[in-house]
This record gives structure tokens, C-alpha cells and sequence, in this order.
């Protein structure tokens, strides 16, 4: 399972619907805007990083790169997933460097229009509050719309 | 656009300041040879005008006063003396700072930039000085073009008439003018009338080829200063009889009467007034000027064009040619052949999966498949190889700068400047040989009058070589000076509790310590190396490109670094291990031996500390798992041992799952896709397609509390 | 059908400043990095106008330009002289050699343009 999807504009901020690829992440709605996802790959085992973060899965081998895996369930806060071969593992990028996200599956394809985009309402949860952009309501369900940037920041140098 | 050609710019300065480099470190040898001395003028000359096109106005107005020095030795008016060779050295070095604070940013030293002005200076005879250079920016004005719309401009500009009177001479014929394309430059300038007078064209008979007669009354009506039409025929200027009369005659008088016009709001003085001649015509391109016709030489000159064509190629014997190409485009090759060589311990493994009775064909060819990679992988990285020669010139300066700072007088002697390594390399040696230098003048050189003391030449000799030693480079910076004042550095040692203080250490112990984190010698912080850097920063450097560094000295008479480097970055060979269920890397450069450990082996000591009996002799053990943070999830014990030694001598006993094979490994950076992990250099790709981390043993051992407590108490029990 | 220049010095950035003026505004462009090389390309370029250095490696701008004048074929395409400075005995001593006008480096394009216009006639 390789979705490729060929990465366009980031910012299209018209009022036309814009699609977003919607998945769960410890049994919450997440999105993201299809644009900034690379590809959807099942989830195999990666190599760990020694002293890496509990959000820090390790690392994969995107042909021939060498990627980080982030888990987005503990990156935000919850629990940490149990990764598994039911799981996803989604490949966006970032700063121009591809990064993984784990997630526990890819729902669907949504339709999203730009004006029922709603602000998140503040809640007590900083970390969640930080990644979200902004939520939506469909079929009755809130997904909430990931802040990418947010999520992951500019990786640090490592050689002096 | 003009970025890029502002890159280019910096890129070929780098070459040009390479270039005066080394004509003067020839000069400094001796070799006065005109050539030299040329080639130098040109490079400083180019910068200069390079400079001039992006308005780096310091740059230009230095590499002027440089350059016109340089012009004075090349006319032999100036004697290149050791003071004034000196100076040169020191202003070359200048306008190198120049270059960099031009394209980094920074400040440069005003005073000492002055300074060095003035020096130069002394050597320019006055008339010389005043020579007019006006630096202006890229797409500035050009000067001749808008002297006239310096006057406070009116508020139109007003039509002009202007009769002019144009009659060339025959040397104009010879500098390749032609009267017809100044026309039409004026033509550009507003309504054009030409009337060809040739009254003074001679009969047929009587006419000379080589003469000139004809003559143009040109009538311009143009809203452009006279300056702009004076300027059409500056190239012509001298080569003719030019008379230009304009209606107004002087500029201002017509300025005047175009506010008077502009006041009583009358009609501009728009009628042309007739052209004076009959024959006046539209302007048409008039008859060409008489040209010599028949050239039966050009057949004859056309058949020597070969003959010039070979003369070139042998002129030419000098550099070999050379293709630039774009860094990035290399290292894509260089990722592809990585892929390639993973690709084929992957190809191999799964022939081994296969399970096939004969796969000695498969194998043979295979064994092919391998050697053409690693021929494709070696041709690859010797293109980013390059020689040190830039790097050894760079570290000349540093010396110079260094000895002027302390006062001292020593000198560079560079061997193997042709020895090539990675590109990377040489850009990440920079820093870690620049602290060796400074170091070696700051504290290994002795002052002039203590070296002429211990009977040693006045001037001290740091010697900087670069070899190729089976399959690693190796760097050596050698003084001099004193050498390492071990008793100071073994008191050092001890106030700042890096060692016990009844530590017995051997010499070659005691000149490692140089290496230890938060040591540094200077007393009283110098001028130089009193940066807040030690030499463990040169050595963190050094083993951060996968290399080592040693020190060896003797008192009195000096001290040597050496730097031994692996070829190239991107492929190292390293042992395959297992440790907690991961499989890593260790690099076979740090392994002495490996050994499976049976029980009787270990002996404890203290809570935690085991160490391993190896013919006698105890080693620390160090459990990788345990540094790495990692917990087995399996039954296995780490039962296999990686000896290593460490840089200060240091044994150490690696405690690992299990051993696999011995292996190249393509390197991939870990910069960017995450931050330093301790004990971890990198990773690479393995068969499987799996990531391994590939391991830096030394950090390892730092951080294992066993081998650091052994380390202490094998110093303590030295002591007693 | 496009003005062709010939142009000869030993610095690159200036080559490419020449070549990115030049080609913006039209013109047929080739470089030679020196001398030796400018005369000895001049046969297969065959430019409308020639646009010199001074100072150069393996024959300098006034090599050129007496080579160039001495061959009898050429000795009527306009020479362009690059200069450095606006010094009235370079200029004498180049348009002695048979130079056709000079350029003060550093040009601008409209000085650059106005120049070749003077001595091709062509704006491109």
C-alpha cells in the first residue's frame, strides 16, 4: 500500500474545498491537507534511536533516506501507540526533509470548505492545543486539522 | 541574476587570492621571475574589477593600491626586498579578509587596514597616486551619460539644434570607426540630417586609398544635452575635425531661453531650421568611406588559421582541462553509487536465502558486480577529492598572522600540498589545523631570543605535510619549539581536577591530557588561542570526521601532531553486531580484537564493575546496551567482546550480543533527522534494507561509568 | 540577424557580466578566457565587434588588438577595450595599437550598449 501523492502548492486559501486526508490517531480524528502527505505506508519495524524522546519512534528507510518516525499519539500527548501492522505510517514533508508520522489508520478522502473551518475552542491541554489549526465538523464527527509545522519543528543540527 | 554572477564573483576571487598566494609564497622563495610577478598583477587586478562591478568599494579602492604597487616592481621601479615582500604577504592576507567580510558580512580591522594603506602607499610615487579609479555600482549611470542632467534640470528639456561639423582623419580609417554607425547612434538622440560633403574627393586618378576626404555636415535636433552628443563621438575624439554648435551655443543660455519659452508659454522653437546645403537629404545611410578592396591576403591568412590553431594547443601544455561541475550533482552520484553497493549485499543475501545447491556461477559474477561498484565508487569519490594545497596556503596566512601577533618569527614549511582528500574533508579541517597552528607559534615556539639561546635558528620552523598511508590520510603539523612543558601541564591537570595529585604518568600520557576537555595552557589568555577552545574541540573535530589525532614531543626541541583520516566519508568499513535485538555497527578502524567472553573471563570489582581478563591483563567492560540505553528483550546476554583502544591509550572491552560480519557500510548522516545521539556517529543501510546506527566507541566509553572509574583508579594505582 | 560579439578576458565574473548584459539586450555572445585564445578563435566566430581586456595571461589586450589589425582580414572589426581605469594614456596607447574605442570597467549596461551602438551601429 504506496499512495504516492504528488506534493502542489501549500497554500491554497481560496474558497474552493480543499481535500483532506483524515486518519485516527488513538481513536481520535486527525487530518491533513492531501498536498503535504507524500505517501501512506504500512507501518513495518524501524531501527530504534538510542536516547530518542518517547515520541521518537526511530528511524526507517524511505529507498535509500534515512527518515525519522514520529508517534503522533504520544507527540500530543496520548497515549503511546502500540505500534502494529495494522498501523500507517505517514510520510509528509517538512523543511524539505520527509518525516514519518504513526498513526493508527487512514479513514478517508474529505471535502473540506475553507469557511467551515472553525478555531479551535480553547481547552486545557496545551500540547493538543499547540498542533491543532483548526477543527471541522463531518458526518457529526470532529476532525481536527494537524498543524504541521507545529508538530514537527526544524530538526536540530547534530555535528558541531 | 546578478546574485549569481555576484557568486561567481567570490567563487573566482577564492582562485584569484590562491593564485597571489602562491606567486607570493615564490617570491618569498626567491623566484622573482617576471612572470610571477605578472600573474600576480592580473589576479589583484581582477578583483579589483570585479569588485568595482558589485560597488565593494573597500575592496577596490585596497586592490588598487595594492595592484599599483605591483605594477611599480613589474616595471622594475620597486626592488622586491624582504620588507617589502613582507608588506605584500600581510596586504594579500588584507584583501583575503577583504573578500570574506565583503561576502560574509563583519567588520574588518579599520586600523589595520589603514596601516597597511599607508605602507603601501610609501611605495606609490605621488604621481602615481591620484590615478583616478571611480568605483560604481552595477547599473549606476554611466558618468558620461548624465553630466549634463546635473545642472538643475528645467522642467521639459527643450529642443536643441545642433550644427555639427565632421570630417575624419585617415587614422580614424585605422581603429576600425566608422562614421556611418556614429550617425546612427545620433540618429538615437533625435532628427538626423546628413549632407556628404566631398568636394575635396580628387579625381579617380589622383585618389589614394589610404587618405580620407570625405567630410559630413550633420544637422541634430535633439531634446539630449549637448554632453550626450559630444559623447557619441568620444572613440573619434582627436581622430577628426570636429566642430559641434549648438543654437543656443552654450548650455545655460539654452536652459535660459527654455524657461523664458516655458514662462511665456510660447511654442518650443520646434521649427527646424533649414540645413544650410542644397543637397540636404533624409538621414540615409551615406556612401561607406572609402575601404581598401581587394585583399588578396586573406586566402594565404586563412590557411594559417590551423597552423595558430596547434600553436595553442602546445602553448597550452600547462593546466589539464577541467569540467566544473555543480557539488550537488557529485553527490547524487555518490548516493547512487551507495545505493548500488547496498544493493548488492542485498542481491547477495538473497541468493543465500535461496537455497540453492550451486550458486558458484551466481557467486563469480556477483564478485563482478561487486568489484565494478567499489571501481564506480572510487572513481566517484575522487572526484570530490581535492588537493590540500588551498587548505596548507590558507594555514600559511594563519602563521603569518599568528607570528605578527606574538612577536615572534617562525616560518611554514608545507609538504604533500598535491595529497587529495574529500572535499569535506579538507573544509572540516580548516578549523581543528588553524587551532593546531596558532597553538604551535602561541606555545611551542620559542621567543627569538630564547630559541638563539638553546642555540636554535632565530626563526622557527612549523612543518605541515599531508600523505596518503594505506587506504587514510595522514596530516602532520611539526615544531620546533620547546615541546610540551609537561611538569605546567601535569599541574594544570591537577588543579583543575583532571587527574589525582599523586597521578604517575607516563610522557605520552601527560601530552594527552592536552586533549582533555577544559584543559588549556595559557596562563594569562593571549591574543590567539586564548579563545575558550582547547584542543579537545581540535580533537572532537578530528574524530568527527571518523579520524584520530596523536601528539608526540620532545623537550627542547618540539612537538608533532598527527591527523590520520579515513579516504572518504561516505563508505567505511565496520564490524556488524547485535545488541538489544538492534543491529549496529562498530567501525573496524576502533577495534583491536574481538574475543567470545566464557565466564571465567569476567571479574567483578564494586557494585557494578566488571572487568574482562584478557591473557592477564584486566580490561574494563562497557555494556553497549546499557550506554546506549536500550534493554534486551530477549534471553541474550551480551557474551561477545569488542577490545578498543581509545586515543589516550585507553583499553576498553565493548560487551555485545552477538558478532555477524565484517563489512563496507555506506554512511548516511543522521544530520537532520535528528539531534546528537550519544554514542551513536551515524547509521547506515544494511542487505535487508534495515537502518543499523553505526556506533563511535569513544563516546561510549566516556559515558560508561565502569571504564571511566577504571580509568581513574588504574592512574591512582600508577601513583602508588 | 544578431550583432556578434567576441569577447576576451581572463576574469569570469567579468566574462559573465559581459554575457548576461549582452545577451539580455540581444546580442550573439562568445567569450575567449585570453588572448591567445580571442585571436585564435577569432576566424570561426568571425564577430562584428571585438571587446578586450588588458591585462591577460598568454597575450595581453594590446597583443591582441595588434594581431588582430595585423592580419589584414580583421583589420577593419571594431576592438573594444576593456579598462580599469578612465586613464588617458591606456586609451592613447590602446587606440594607437588600432582599438576602436574602450569600455571603463566597471560598465553599466546602457554605457556597455552605448558603446557597441557607437562602433556596430547595432543596439543589438
Amino acid at each position: 500500500m504506496q499512495a504516492e501523492v504528488k506534493q502542489t502548492d501549500q497554500e491554497v486559501k481560496h474558497a474552493e474545498h480543499s481535500e483532506f486526508v483524515s486518519f485516527t490517531v488513538a481513536g481520535q480524528a486527525f487530518c491533513l491537507k492531501i498536498t503535504q502527505i507524500r505517501e501512506i505506508r504500512r507501518w513495518s519495524p524501524v531501527t530504534i534511536l538510542p536516547h530518542a524522546p518517547a515520541d521518537v519512534l526511530g528511524v526507517m528507510n524511505l529507498r535509500g533516506a534515512v527518515i525519522p518516525i514520529y508517534d503522533l499519539s504520544a507527540r500530543f500527548g496520548l497515549q503511546q501507540t502500540e505500534a502494529s501492522e495494522r498501523n500507517v505510517v505517514i510520510v509528509v514533508s517538512v523543511h524539505g526533509k520527509p518525516v514519518g508520522l504513526l498513526a493508527e489508520s487512514v479513514s478517508e478522502i474529505i471535502s473540506i470548505n475553507p469557511d467551515d473551518i472553525q478555531d479551535t475552542p480553547p481547552v486545557d491541554s496545551r500540547n493538543t492545543m499547540e498542533y491543532i489549526q483548526g477543527i471541522i465538523s463531518h458526518d457529526d464527527t470532529m476532525v481536527r486539522i494537524i498543524n504541521l509545522d507545529a508538530v514537527i519543528s526544524a530538526p536540530e543540527q547534530v555535528m558541531p | 541574476m546578478s546574485g549569481s554572477i555576484q557568486d561567481t564573483f567570490f567563487e573566482e576571487c577564492e582562485e584569484l587570492l590562491e593564485a597571489t598566494d602562491e606567486g607570493l609564497t615564490a617570491i618569498e622563495g626567491g623566484d622573482h621571475d617576471s612572470e610571477v610577478v605578472n600573474a600576480i598583477f592580473r589576479a589583484v587586478h581582477s578583483i579589483k574589477g570585479g569588485a568595482g562591478a558589485f560597488g565593494l568599494d573597500d575592496l577596490v579602492a585596497f586592490a588598487h593600491r595594492f595592484e599599483t604597487v605591483f605594477d611599480e616592481v613589474r616595471s622594475n621601479r620597486l626592488d622586491l626586498d624582504e620588507k617589502l615582500i613582507q608588506l605584500l604577504l600581510r596586504s594579500s592576507d588584507h584583501l583575503s579578509a577583504l573578500v570574506e567580510v565583503a561576502r560574509d558580512g563583519g567588520q574588518v580591522d579599520e586600523a589595520h587596514h589603514d596601516t597597511l594603506l599607508a605602507a603601501l602607499d610609501e611605495y606609490i610615487p605621488e604621481e602615481e597616486e591620484d590615478l583616478t579609479f571611480e568605483p560604481m555600482g552595477l547599473g549606476g549611470p554611466a558618468p558620461m551619460m548624465d553630466l549634463g542632467d546635473l545642472g538643475g534640470a528645467p522642467a521639459e528639456p527643450q529642443e536643441e539644434t545642433y550644427r555639427i561639423r565632421f570630417q575624419p582623419l585617415k587614422e580614424m580609417y585605422g581603429t576600425g570607426n566608422e562614421p556611418f554607425f556614429l550617425f546612427q547612434a545620433l540618429k538615437d538622440l533625435g532628427e538626423l540630417t546628413v549632407t556628404m560633403d566631398e568636394n575635396e574627393l580628387p579625381g579617380f586618378d589622383a585618389m589614394d586609398m589610404a587618405e580620407a576626404y570625405l567630410a559630413w555636415d550633420l544637422v541634430l535636433v535633439t531634446k539630449e544635452t549637448r554632453s550626450k552628443v559630444e559623447a557619441v563621438f568620444e572613440f573619434v575624439e582627436g581622430l577628426c575635425e570636429l566642430s559641434i554648435e549648438g543654437d543656443g551655443d552654450a548650455e545655460a543660455e539654452a536652459n535660459a531661453l527654455a524657461a523664458l519659452d516655458a514662462m511665456f508659454s510660447a511654442p518650443p522653437a520646434a521649427e527646424t531650421p533649414e540645413p544650410d546645403a542644397g543637397s540636404a537629404v533624409p538621414f540615409e545611410p551615406p556612401v561607406p568611406a572609402p575601404e581598401p578592396e581587394a585583399k588578396p591576403a586573406a586566402a594565404e591568412e586563412k590557411a594559417s588559421a590551423p597552423k595558430a590553431e596547434s600553436g595553442k594547443q602546445e602553448q597550452r601544455g600547462g593546466p589539464k582541462p577541467t569540467l566544473r561541475v555543480e557539488l550537488e550533482r557529485v553527490d547524487r552520484l555518490i548516493n547512487a553509487v551507495g545505493e548500488l553497493i547496498i544493493n548488492h549485499s542485498m542481491l547477495a543475501q538473497q541468493i543465500a536465502n535461496l537455497n540453492v545447491s550451486d550458486t558458484r556461477d551466481v557467486e563469480t559474477e556477483l564478485e563482478g558486480f561487486k568489484n565494478l561498484a567499489r571501481d564506480i565508487q572510487e572513481g566517484v569519490m575522487a572526484i570530490r577529492a581535492q588537493p590540500v594545497k588551498p587548505l596548507f596556503q590558507r594555514m600559511a596566512r594563519i602563521v603569518r598572522e599568528a607570528s605578527a601577533a606574538t612577536g615572534k618569527t617562525c616560518k611554514l614549511v608545507t609538504e604533500g600540498e598535491n595529497t587529495e582528500v574529500d572535499k569535506t574533508v579538507i573544509e572540516r579541517l580548516s578549523d581543528p589545523l588553524t587551532h593546531i597552528l596558532r597553538n604551535a607559534v602561541d606555545h611551542g615556539i620559542e621567543k627569538p631570543e630564547d630559541r638563539e639561546s638553546a642555540g636554535k635558528a632565530k626563526t622557527g620552523e612549523i612543518r605541515l605535510s599531508a600523505s596518503h598511508r594505506s587506504g587514510s590520510v595522514c596530516i602532520e603539523i611539526k615544531d620546533d619549539g620547546a615541546g610540551v612543558n609537561r611538569p605546567r601541564v601535569k599541574q594544570i591537570a591537577i588543579e583543575k581536577g583532571l587527574i589525582p595529585e599523586n597521578a604517575e604518568l607516563t610522557d605520552g600520557e601527560i601530552d594527552n591530557l592536552l586533549f582533555a576537555p577544559g584543559f588549556s595552557t595559557a596562563r594569562e589568555i593571549s591574543n590567539l588561542s586564548g579563545r575558550g577552545v582547547g584542543m579537545d574541540v581540535v580533537k572532537n573535530a578530528v574524530t568527527g570526521l571518523g579520524g584520530r589525532i596523536n601528539i608526540s614531543s620532545a623537550p627542547g626541541k618540539g612537538s608533532t601532531f598527527t591527523i590520520i583520516l579515513p579516504l572518504t566519508l561516505a563508505v567505511m568499513d565496520g564490524m556488524v553486531v547485535s545488541v538489544a535485538d538492534q543491529t549496529m555497527v562498530v567501525p573496524i578502524t576502533s577495534i583491536v580484537e574481538t574475543m567470545r567472553g566464557s565466564d571465567d573471563m569476567i571479574n567483578s570489582l564494586g557494585a557494578d564493575g566488571t572487568l574482562l581478563s584478557i591473557r592477564g591483563n584486566f580490561v574494563p567492560i562497557c555494556d553497549v546496551a546499557g550506554g546506549l540505553g536500550l534493554y534486551r528483550e530477549s534471553e541474550q546476554q551480551a557474551g561477545v567482546y569488542l577490545l578498543v583502544e581509545t586515543e589516550t591509550g585507553q583499553r576498553c572491552a565493548l560487551a555485545v550480543d552477538d558478532i555477524h560480519d565484517q563489512r563496507q557500510v555506506v554512511i548516511k548522516s543522521l544530520d537532520g533527522v535528528c539531534g546528537d545521539i550519544p554514542g551513536v556517529a551515524a547509521a547506515t543501510i544494511l542487505g535487508d534494507g534495515k537502518i543499523a546506527m553505526i556506533l563511535d566507541p569513544e563516546s561510549i566509553i566516556a559515558a560508561s561509568p565502569t571504564a571511566a572509574a577504571f580509568d581513574t583508579e588504574r592512574r591512582m594505582s600508577n601513583a602508588s | 540577424m544578431k550583432t556578434k560579439v567576441l569577447a576576451i578576458d581572463d576574469s569570469r565574473t567579468i566574462r559573465n557580466l559581459l554575457a548576461a548584459t549582452l545577451e539580455e539586450a540581444g546580442f550573439e555572445y562568445h567569450c575567449a578566457v585570453d588572448g591567445r585564445e580571442g585571436v585564435d578563435m577569432y576566424p570561426d566566430v568571425d564577430p562584428d565587434v571585438v571587446i578586450t581586456d588588458i591585462n591577460m595571461p598568454n597575450l595581453d589586450g594590446f597583443g591582441v588588438i595588434e594581431e588582430l589589425r595585423g592580419t589584414g582580414i580583421n583589420s577593419k572589426v571594431p576592438i573594444l577595450v576593456l579598462t580599469t581605469e578612465s586613464a588617458p594614456e591606456l586609451k592613447a596607447r590602446a587606440r594607437g595599437a588600432g582599438a576602436t574605442g574602450w569600455i571603463t570597467k566597471p560598465f553599466d549596461d546602457a554605457s556597455l550598449i552605448f558603446a557597441l551602438k557607437r562602433v556596430t551601429g547595432a543596439a543589438a
